[in-house]
Protein backbone atom coordinates (compact mmCIF):
# COMPACT_ATOMS: atom_id res chain seq x y z
CA UNK A 1 0.00 0.00 0.00
CA UNK A 2 1.34 3.42 -1.01
CA UNK A 3 0.21 6.35 1.05
CA UNK A 4 1.16 10.07 1.04
CA UNK A 5 3.23 10.71 4.14
CA UNK A 6 3.66 14.05 5.90
CA UNK A 7 6.78 13.92 8.08
CA UNK A 8 6.87 17.39 9.59
CA UNK A 9 9.98 19.11 10.90
CA UNK A 10 10.65 17.06 14.03
CA UNK A 11 10.79 13.76 12.23
CA UNK A 12 13.67 15.11 10.19
CA UNK A 13 15.54 16.44 13.23
CA UNK A 14 14.94 15.73 16.92
CA UNK A 15 12.68 12.76 16.19
CA UNK A 16 14.60 11.02 13.41
CA UNK A 17 14.31 7.85 15.46
CA UNK A 18 10.52 8.14 15.10
CA UNK A 19 10.74 8.30 11.32
CA UNK A 20 13.39 5.62 10.82
CA UNK A 21 11.60 3.12 13.01
CA UNK A 22 8.22 3.92 11.45
CA UNK A 23 9.28 3.57 7.84
CA UNK A 24 11.26 0.39 8.36
CA UNK A 25 8.58 -1.34 10.41
CA UNK A 26 5.84 -0.25 8.01
CA UNK A 27 7.68 -2.06 5.22
CA UNK A 28 7.25 -5.29 7.14
CA UNK A 29 3.50 -4.71 6.95
CA UNK A 30 3.63 -3.83 3.28
CA UNK A 31 2.97 -0.14 3.86
CA UNK A 32 5.01 2.24 1.77
CA UNK A 33 5.23 5.81 3.11
CA UNK A 34 5.53 8.10 0.08
CA UNK A 35 6.92 11.39 1.35
CA UNK A 36 4.92 14.35 0.11
CA UNK A 37 7.10 16.40 -2.28
CA UNK A 38 7.75 19.98 -1.13
CA UNK A 39 5.83 19.56 2.11
CA UNK A 40 6.02 22.52 4.47
CA UNK A 41 5.79 22.97 8.23
CA UNK A 42 2.20 22.65 9.47
CA UNK A 43 2.69 25.47 11.97
CA UNK A 44 2.92 23.10 14.98
CA UNK A 45 -0.02 24.62 16.85
CA UNK A 46 -3.45 25.39 15.51
CA UNK A 47 -4.52 29.00 15.25
CA UNK A 48 -7.81 29.25 17.04
CA UNK A 49 -9.07 32.78 16.51
CA UNK A 50 -12.04 33.12 14.24
CA UNK A 51 -10.44 35.83 12.11
CA UNK A 52 -7.05 34.17 11.66
CA UNK A 53 -7.13 32.47 8.29
CA UNK A 54 -3.52 33.13 7.40
CA UNK A 55 -2.13 30.41 9.61
CA UNK A 56 -4.30 27.79 7.92
CA UNK A 57 -2.54 28.36 4.63
CA UNK A 58 0.39 26.14 5.53
CA UNK A 59 -1.76 23.08 6.19
CA UNK A 60 -3.87 23.70 3.06
CA UNK A 61 -0.75 23.97 0.92
CA UNK A 62 0.19 20.49 2.09
CA UNK A 63 -3.25 19.18 1.13
CA UNK A 64 -2.73 20.56 -2.36
CA UNK A 65 0.49 18.56 -2.54
CA UNK A 66 -1.50 15.39 -1.85
CA UNK A 67 -3.85 16.20 -4.71
CA UNK A 68 -0.82 16.68 -6.96
CA UNK A 69 0.57 13.29 -5.92
CA UNK A 70 -2.65 11.71 -7.12
CA UNK A 71 -2.48 13.59 -10.39
CA UNK A 72 1.10 12.57 -11.10
CA UNK A 73 0.34 9.00 -10.06
CA UNK A 74 2.84 8.96 -7.20
CA UNK A 75 -0.05 7.32 -5.40
CA UNK A 76 -3.17 5.66 -6.79
CA UNK A 77 -6.38 7.33 -5.72
CA UNK A 78 -5.11 7.80 -2.18
CA UNK A 79 -6.15 11.07 -0.63
CA UNK A 80 -5.38 10.12 2.92
CA UNK A 81 -2.48 12.05 4.36
CA UNK A 82 -0.55 9.99 6.85
CA UNK A 83 0.98 11.64 9.92
CA UNK A 84 3.13 10.27 12.71
CA UNK A 85 3.69 13.33 14.89
CA UNK A 86 0.57 13.91 16.94
CA UNK A 87 1.00 17.68 16.85
CA UNK A 88 1.13 17.69 13.06
CA UNK A 89 -1.84 15.37 13.04
CA UNK A 90 -3.87 17.66 15.26
CA UNK A 91 -2.94 20.90 13.52
CA UNK A 92 -3.48 19.56 10.00
CA UNK A 93 -6.73 17.89 10.89
CA UNK A 94 -8.10 21.00 12.59
CA UNK A 95 -7.28 23.18 9.59
CA UNK A 96 -8.81 20.65 7.27
CA UNK A 97 -12.02 20.56 9.29
CA UNK A 98 -12.15 24.31 9.42
CA UNK A 99 -11.89 24.85 5.69
CA UNK A 100 -14.23 21.95 4.93
CA UNK A 101 -16.87 23.44 7.21
CA UNK A 102 -16.39 26.98 5.94
CA UNK A 103 -16.47 27.11 2.16
CA UNK A 104 -16.07 30.92 2.12
CA UNK A 105 -12.85 30.61 4.09
CA UNK A 106 -11.59 27.92 1.76
CA UNK A 107 -12.39 30.17 -1.17
CA UNK A 108 -10.37 33.01 0.35
CA UNK A 109 -7.43 30.70 0.86
CA UNK A 110 -7.70 29.32 -2.66
CA UNK A 111 -7.86 32.83 -4.05
CA UNK A 112 -4.82 33.84 -2.08
CA UNK A 113 -2.88 30.82 -3.35
CA UNK A 114 -4.03 31.40 -6.92
CA UNK A 115 -0.90 29.86 -8.39
CA UNK A 116 -1.62 26.58 -6.65
CA UNK A 117 -4.14 24.00 -7.66
CA UNK A 118 -7.49 24.59 -5.92
CA UNK A 119 -7.99 22.69 -2.72
CA UNK A 120 -11.39 21.00 -2.80
CA UNK A 121 -11.49 19.65 0.73
CA UNK A 122 -11.05 16.06 -0.40
CA UNK A 123 -7.94 15.15 1.59
CA UNK A 124 -8.30 13.22 4.83
CA UNK A 125 -5.71 13.59 7.57
CA UNK A 126 -5.07 10.38 9.47
CA UNK A 127 -2.68 9.23 12.16
CA UNK A 128 -0.58 6.10 11.73
CA UNK A 129 -2.27 4.41 14.70
CA UNK A 130 -5.59 4.79 12.89
CA UNK A 131 -4.18 3.24 9.75
CA UNK A 132 -2.79 0.29 11.70
CA UNK A 133 -6.14 -0.14 13.40
CA UNK A 134 -7.93 -0.05 10.08
CA UNK A 135 -5.63 -2.60 8.49
CA UNK A 136 -6.11 -4.67 11.63
CA UNK A 137 -3.72 -4.65 14.57
CA UNK A 138 -3.69 -8.44 14.35
CA UNK A 139 -1.62 -8.14 11.16
CA UNK A 140 1.18 -6.91 13.39
CA UNK A 141 0.95 -9.88 15.70
CA UNK A 142 1.80 -12.19 12.81
CA UNK A 143 5.03 -10.29 12.24
CA UNK A 144 6.29 -10.35 15.81
CA UNK A 145 9.69 -12.03 16.03
CA UNK A 146 10.77 -10.75 19.45
CA UNK A 147 8.00 -11.32 21.94
CA UNK A 148 7.29 -8.37 24.21
CA UNK A 149 5.22 -10.45 26.62
CA UNK A 150 7.41 -9.53 29.60
CA UNK A 151 7.39 -5.85 28.80
CA UNK A 152 5.00 -3.60 30.72
CA UNK A 153 4.32 -0.54 28.65
CA UNK A 154 2.53 2.68 29.55
CA UNK A 155 0.82 4.18 26.51
CA UNK A 156 0.95 7.95 26.78
CA UNK A 157 -1.75 9.66 24.74
CA UNK A 158 -1.09 13.19 25.91
CA UNK A 159 -3.44 15.75 24.38
CA UNK A 160 -3.15 15.97 20.64
CA UNK A 161 -4.17 12.42 19.72
CA UNK A 162 -7.46 12.52 21.58
CA UNK A 163 -8.56 16.13 22.04
CA UNK A 164 -10.64 17.97 21.08
CA UNK A 165 -13.32 15.35 20.43
CA UNK A 166 -13.86 16.13 16.76
CA UNK A 167 -10.14 15.65 16.12
CA UNK A 168 -9.33 12.74 18.43
CA UNK A 169 -8.51 9.30 17.08
CA UNK A 170 -10.39 7.70 19.97
CA UNK A 171 -12.62 8.53 22.90
CA UNK A 172 -11.38 11.66 24.68
CA UNK A 173 -11.82 10.27 28.19
CA UNK A 174 -11.45 6.51 27.80
CA UNK A 175 -9.19 5.94 24.82
CA UNK A 176 -7.94 2.43 24.21
CA UNK A 177 -6.50 2.37 20.70
CA UNK A 178 -2.93 2.65 21.99
CA UNK A 179 -3.43 -0.23 24.42
CA UNK A 180 -4.89 -2.37 21.62
CA UNK A 181 -1.83 -1.56 19.57
CA UNK A 182 0.44 -2.67 22.42
CA UNK A 183 -1.45 -5.91 23.00
CA UNK A 184 -1.23 -6.75 19.31
CA UNK A 185 2.54 -6.27 19.54
CA UNK A 186 2.41 -8.80 22.42
CA UNK A 187 3.42 -6.16 25.00
CA UNK A 188 1.54 -5.73 28.27
CA UNK A 189 -0.25 -2.39 28.47
CA UNK A 190 -0.36 -1.02 32.01
CA UNK A 191 -3.38 0.79 33.42
CA UNK A 192 -2.34 4.19 34.71
CA UNK A 193 -3.81 7.57 35.53
CA UNK A 194 -1.60 10.04 33.75
CA UNK A 195 -1.94 8.71 30.22
CA UNK A 196 -3.94 11.68 28.97
CA UNK A 197 -2.51 14.37 31.23
CA UNK A 198 -0.78 17.25 29.44
CA UNK A 199 3.04 17.22 29.63
CA UNK A 200 3.19 21.01 29.50
CA UNK A 201 3.75 21.26 25.76
CA UNK A 202 5.60 24.37 24.59
CA UNK A 203 5.61 25.84 28.08
CA UNK A 204 8.84 23.86 28.32
CA UNK A 205 10.40 26.95 26.71
CA UNK A 206 9.39 29.62 29.21
CA UNK A 207 8.00 27.66 32.18
CA UNK A 208 10.48 24.86 32.49
CA UNK A 209 9.75 24.26 36.17
CA UNK A 210 6.08 23.70 35.51
CA UNK A 211 6.94 21.14 32.84
CA UNK A 212 9.50 19.41 35.05
CA UNK A 213 6.86 19.03 37.77
CA UNK A 214 4.30 17.70 35.31
CA UNK A 215 6.83 15.26 33.86
CA UNK A 216 7.76 14.08 37.34
CA UNK A 217 4.11 13.34 38.09
CA UNK A 218 3.48 11.54 34.81
CA UNK A 219 6.68 9.47 34.91
CA UNK A 220 6.17 8.46 38.53
CA UNK A 221 2.62 7.40 37.81
CA UNK A 222 3.89 5.14 35.03
CA UNK A 223 6.50 3.63 37.33
CA UNK A 224 4.07 3.22 40.20
CA UNK A 225 1.79 1.21 37.94
CA UNK A 226 4.57 -1.12 36.94
CA UNK A 227 5.66 0.27 33.57
CA UNK A 228 9.08 -0.65 32.22
CA UNK A 229 8.82 2.06 29.63
CA UNK A 230 6.47 4.64 28.14
CA UNK A 231 5.49 5.02 24.49
CA UNK A 232 4.39 8.23 22.81
CA UNK A 233 3.52 9.57 19.37
CA UNK A 234 4.60 13.14 20.00
CA UNK A 235 8.10 14.62 19.63
CA UNK A 236 7.27 17.42 22.07
CA UNK A 237 5.95 15.00 24.70
CA UNK A 238 9.08 12.94 24.07
CA UNK A 239 11.25 15.94 24.85
CA UNK A 240 9.32 16.85 27.98
CA UNK A 241 9.10 13.30 29.28
CA UNK A 242 12.46 11.95 28.14
CA UNK A 243 15.05 14.74 27.90
CA UNK A 244 13.56 16.65 30.80
CA UNK A 245 14.30 13.67 33.07
CA UNK A 246 17.68 15.32 33.39
CA UNK A 247 15.96 18.27 35.08
CA UNK A 248 13.66 16.00 37.07
CA UNK A 249 16.76 14.30 38.49
CA UNK A 250 18.29 17.64 39.43
CA UNK A 251 15.18 18.44 41.42
CA UNK A 252 14.50 14.96 42.79
CA UNK A 253 17.78 13.04 43.11
CA UNK A 254 15.98 9.85 44.17
CA UNK A 255 13.88 9.76 41.00
CA UNK A 256 14.13 6.52 39.06
CA UNK A 257 14.41 7.19 35.33
CA UNK A 258 12.20 5.44 32.80
CA UNK A 259 12.75 5.17 29.04
CA UNK A 260 10.31 6.92 26.69
CA UNK A 261 10.07 5.43 23.19
CA UNK A 262 8.12 6.24 20.08
CA UNK A 263 5.52 3.57 19.50
CA UNK A 264 7.14 2.78 16.18
CA UNK A 265 10.43 1.95 17.89
CA UNK A 266 8.57 -0.75 19.74
CA UNK A 267 7.31 -2.06 16.40
CA UNK A 268 10.83 -2.21 15.03
CA UNK A 269 11.96 -4.12 18.13
CA UNK A 270 9.07 -6.55 18.01
CA UNK A 271 9.48 -7.17 14.27
CA UNK A 272 13.11 -8.11 14.88
CA UNK A 273 14.56 -5.39 12.70
CA UNK A 274 18.13 -4.23 12.56
CA UNK A 275 19.30 -2.09 15.49
CA UNK A 276 19.86 0.79 13.06
CA UNK A 277 16.12 1.14 12.63
CA UNK A 278 15.59 1.58 16.39
CA UNK A 279 17.45 4.90 16.43
CA UNK A 280 18.14 4.73 20.18
CA UNK A 281 20.94 7.29 19.87
CA UNK A 282 18.27 10.01 20.01
CA UNK A 283 16.55 8.65 23.11
CA UNK A 284 17.86 10.41 26.19
CA UNK A 285 17.13 7.65 28.70
CA UNK A 286 18.43 4.52 26.99
CA UNK A 287 16.09 1.53 26.90
CA UNK A 288 18.87 -0.99 26.26
CA UNK A 289 19.05 -2.39 29.79
CA UNK A 290 15.37 -2.99 30.22
CA UNK A 291 15.13 -4.49 26.73
CA UNK A 292 18.03 -6.80 27.46
CA UNK A 293 16.31 -7.95 30.61
CA UNK A 294 12.79 -8.31 29.24
CA UNK A 295 13.03 -8.85 25.48
CA UNK A 296 16.46 -9.84 24.17
CA UNK A 297 17.12 -12.43 26.84
CA UNK B 1 -17.35 46.72 52.02
CA UNK B 2 -19.27 45.04 49.22
CA UNK B 3 -17.52 45.18 45.89
CA UNK B 4 -19.38 46.87 43.10
CA UNK B 5 -19.24 45.38 39.65
CA UNK B 6 -19.67 48.00 36.97
CA UNK B 7 -20.80 47.03 33.54
CA UNK B 8 -20.51 49.81 31.01
CA UNK B 9 -20.14 50.18 27.26
CA UNK B 10 -16.43 49.43 27.40
CA UNK B 11 -16.94 46.18 29.27
CA UNK B 12 -19.71 45.11 26.92
CA UNK B 13 -17.52 45.91 23.96
CA UNK B 14 -14.69 43.87 25.45
CA UNK B 15 -16.96 40.85 25.98
CA UNK B 16 -18.24 41.20 22.42
CA UNK B 17 -14.71 41.30 21.09
CA UNK B 18 -13.63 38.15 22.90
CA UNK B 19 -16.81 36.34 21.84
CA UNK B 20 -16.04 37.31 18.26
CA UNK B 21 -12.37 36.31 18.36
CA UNK B 22 -13.00 33.01 20.14
CA UNK B 23 -16.24 32.11 18.43
CA UNK B 24 -17.46 30.93 21.84
CA UNK B 25 -20.70 32.11 23.45
CA UNK B 26 -18.94 33.01 26.68
CA UNK B 27 -22.17 34.10 28.35
CA UNK B 28 -23.23 30.44 28.42
CA UNK B 29 -20.65 29.63 31.09
CA UNK B 30 -22.47 28.87 34.32
CA UNK B 31 -19.36 28.85 36.49
CA UNK B 32 -19.54 25.17 37.36
CA UNK B 33 -15.76 25.04 37.78
CA UNK B 34 -15.22 21.80 35.86
CA UNK B 35 -12.54 23.47 33.76
CA UNK B 36 -10.60 24.66 36.79
CA UNK B 37 -10.88 21.27 38.46
CA UNK B 38 -9.14 19.45 35.62
CA UNK B 39 -6.69 22.04 34.36
CA UNK B 40 -3.13 20.72 34.72
CA UNK B 41 -1.80 24.26 35.12
CA UNK B 42 -4.31 25.61 37.62
CA UNK B 43 -1.82 25.65 40.50
CA UNK B 44 0.43 28.01 38.58
CA UNK B 45 -2.35 30.35 37.53
CA UNK B 46 -3.24 33.54 39.39
CA UNK B 47 -6.90 33.21 38.48
CA UNK B 48 -8.51 29.88 37.63
CA UNK B 49 -9.85 29.14 34.15
CA UNK B 50 -13.45 29.55 35.39
CA UNK B 51 -12.54 32.88 36.99
CA UNK B 52 -11.10 33.92 33.67
CA UNK B 53 -14.42 33.07 32.03
CA UNK B 54 -16.32 35.09 34.64
CA UNK B 55 -14.09 38.10 34.20
CA UNK B 56 -14.61 38.03 30.46
CA UNK B 57 -18.37 37.69 30.95
CA UNK B 58 -18.26 40.84 33.04
CA UNK B 59 -16.02 42.53 30.52
CA UNK B 60 -13.27 43.16 33.06
CA UNK B 61 -10.28 44.06 30.95
CA UNK B 62 -7.82 43.58 33.80
CA UNK B 63 -8.13 39.88 32.90
CA UNK B 64 -5.48 40.74 30.31
CA UNK B 65 -2.96 41.26 33.10
CA UNK B 66 -3.48 37.74 34.42
CA UNK B 67 -0.96 34.98 33.71
CA UNK B 68 -3.71 32.45 33.16
CA UNK B 69 -4.14 32.87 29.41
CA UNK B 70 -0.38 32.52 28.90
CA UNK B 71 -0.32 29.29 30.92
CA UNK B 72 -3.20 27.74 29.02
CA UNK B 73 -1.37 25.41 26.65
CA UNK B 74 -4.49 24.41 24.69
CA UNK B 75 -4.42 20.93 26.21
CA UNK B 76 -8.21 20.84 25.69
CA UNK B 77 -8.85 18.88 28.88
CA UNK B 78 -11.54 21.40 29.82
CA UNK B 79 -12.86 21.57 26.27
CA UNK B 80 -13.94 17.94 26.28
CA UNK B 81 -15.50 18.27 29.75
CA UNK B 82 -17.32 21.59 29.77
CA UNK B 83 -21.01 20.82 30.33
CA UNK B 84 -21.94 23.93 28.34
CA UNK B 85 -19.86 22.81 25.39
CA UNK B 86 -17.52 25.79 25.63
CA UNK B 87 -13.95 25.74 24.40
CA UNK B 88 -12.02 27.73 26.95
CA UNK B 89 -8.78 27.32 25.01
CA UNK B 90 -10.29 29.50 22.29
CA UNK B 91 -11.20 32.16 24.85
CA UNK B 92 -7.62 32.11 26.12
CA UNK B 93 -6.41 32.44 22.53
CA UNK B 94 -8.72 35.40 21.97
CA UNK B 95 -7.33 37.12 25.06
CA UNK B 96 -3.75 36.43 24.01
CA UNK B 97 -4.51 37.83 20.59
CA UNK B 98 -5.83 41.09 22.06
CA UNK B 99 -2.44 41.60 23.70
CA UNK B 100 -0.27 40.20 20.91
CA UNK B 101 -1.98 42.36 18.30
CA UNK B 102 -0.66 45.37 20.15
CA UNK B 103 2.79 43.95 19.44
CA UNK B 104 3.32 43.07 23.10
CA UNK B 105 5.09 39.72 23.31
CA UNK B 106 4.98 37.31 26.21
CA UNK B 107 8.24 35.63 25.29
CA UNK B 108 11.65 37.08 24.62
CA UNK B 109 14.09 34.43 23.55
CA UNK B 110 16.94 36.95 23.57
CA UNK B 111 16.84 36.82 27.34
CA UNK B 112 17.22 33.07 27.50
CA UNK B 113 20.50 31.36 28.27
CA UNK B 114 21.96 30.12 25.00
CA UNK B 115 22.65 26.61 26.36
CA UNK B 116 18.98 26.24 27.31
CA UNK B 117 17.77 27.24 23.87
CA UNK B 118 20.19 24.86 22.24
CA UNK B 119 18.69 21.98 24.19
CA UNK B 120 15.18 22.70 22.96
CA UNK B 121 13.75 20.93 19.93
CA UNK B 122 12.34 23.17 17.21
CA UNK B 123 8.83 21.87 17.80
CA UNK B 124 8.93 23.54 21.24
CA UNK B 125 10.44 26.78 20.02
CA UNK B 126 8.13 27.22 17.05
CA UNK B 127 5.06 26.39 19.12
CA UNK B 128 6.04 28.86 21.82
CA UNK B 129 6.78 31.58 19.28
CA UNK B 130 3.47 30.94 17.55
CA UNK B 131 1.48 31.16 20.78
CA UNK B 132 3.37 33.75 22.78
CA UNK B 133 4.68 36.32 20.32
CA UNK B 134 3.05 38.62 17.82
S1 LIG C 1 -16.47 24.01 32.57
FE1 LIG C 1 -17.52 25.36 31.08
S2 LIG C 1 -19.39 26.06 32.12
FE2 LIG C 1 -18.03 25.17 33.70
S3 LIG C 1 -16.93 26.97 34.49
FE3 LIG C 1 -15.65 26.07 32.89
S4 LIG C 1 -16.20 27.18 31.00
FE4 LIG C 1 -17.82 27.59 32.52
S1 LIG D 1 -7.17 24.05 27.64
FE1 LIG D 1 -6.13 25.58 28.91
S2 LIG D 1 -7.57 26.10 30.55
FE2 LIG D 1 -8.29 24.20 29.59
S3 LIG D 1 -7.46 22.58 30.88
FE3 LIG D 1 -5.99 22.92 29.19
S4 LIG D 1 -4.51 24.43 29.95
FE4 LIG D 1 -6.30 24.46 31.35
Amino acid sequence: MKIPYFPGCSLKTSAKNFEISAISSAKVLGIDFVEIPRWNCCGVVSSLSSDDLMHHLAPVRNFVRVLEMNKTKMVENEKRMLTLCSMCYNTLKRSNQRVKNNPEELESINNFMYREEEYDGSVEVIHYLQLLDEIGFSQMTEKVKNSLENLNVAAYYGCMLIRPKEVGIDDAEEPEIFEKFLSALTAKPVAWNAKKRCCGSYLTVNNKDVVVDLAYGILNDARKNGADLIVTACPLCAFNLDNRQKNVLEKHPDFKTIPVLYFTQLMAIAFGLDEKSFGFELNYIKPNDVLKEKVFK
Amino acid sequence: MPKKIVINDASEEFLRKIIELSGEVITLCDQCGTCSGGCPFVEEMDITPSQLMRKVQLGQQDVLESKTMWLCATCNTCTVRCPRGLDLSKVAEGLRQVVLRQAIDNLDLNNYPKEEIKELPQIAIIAAIRKLTS
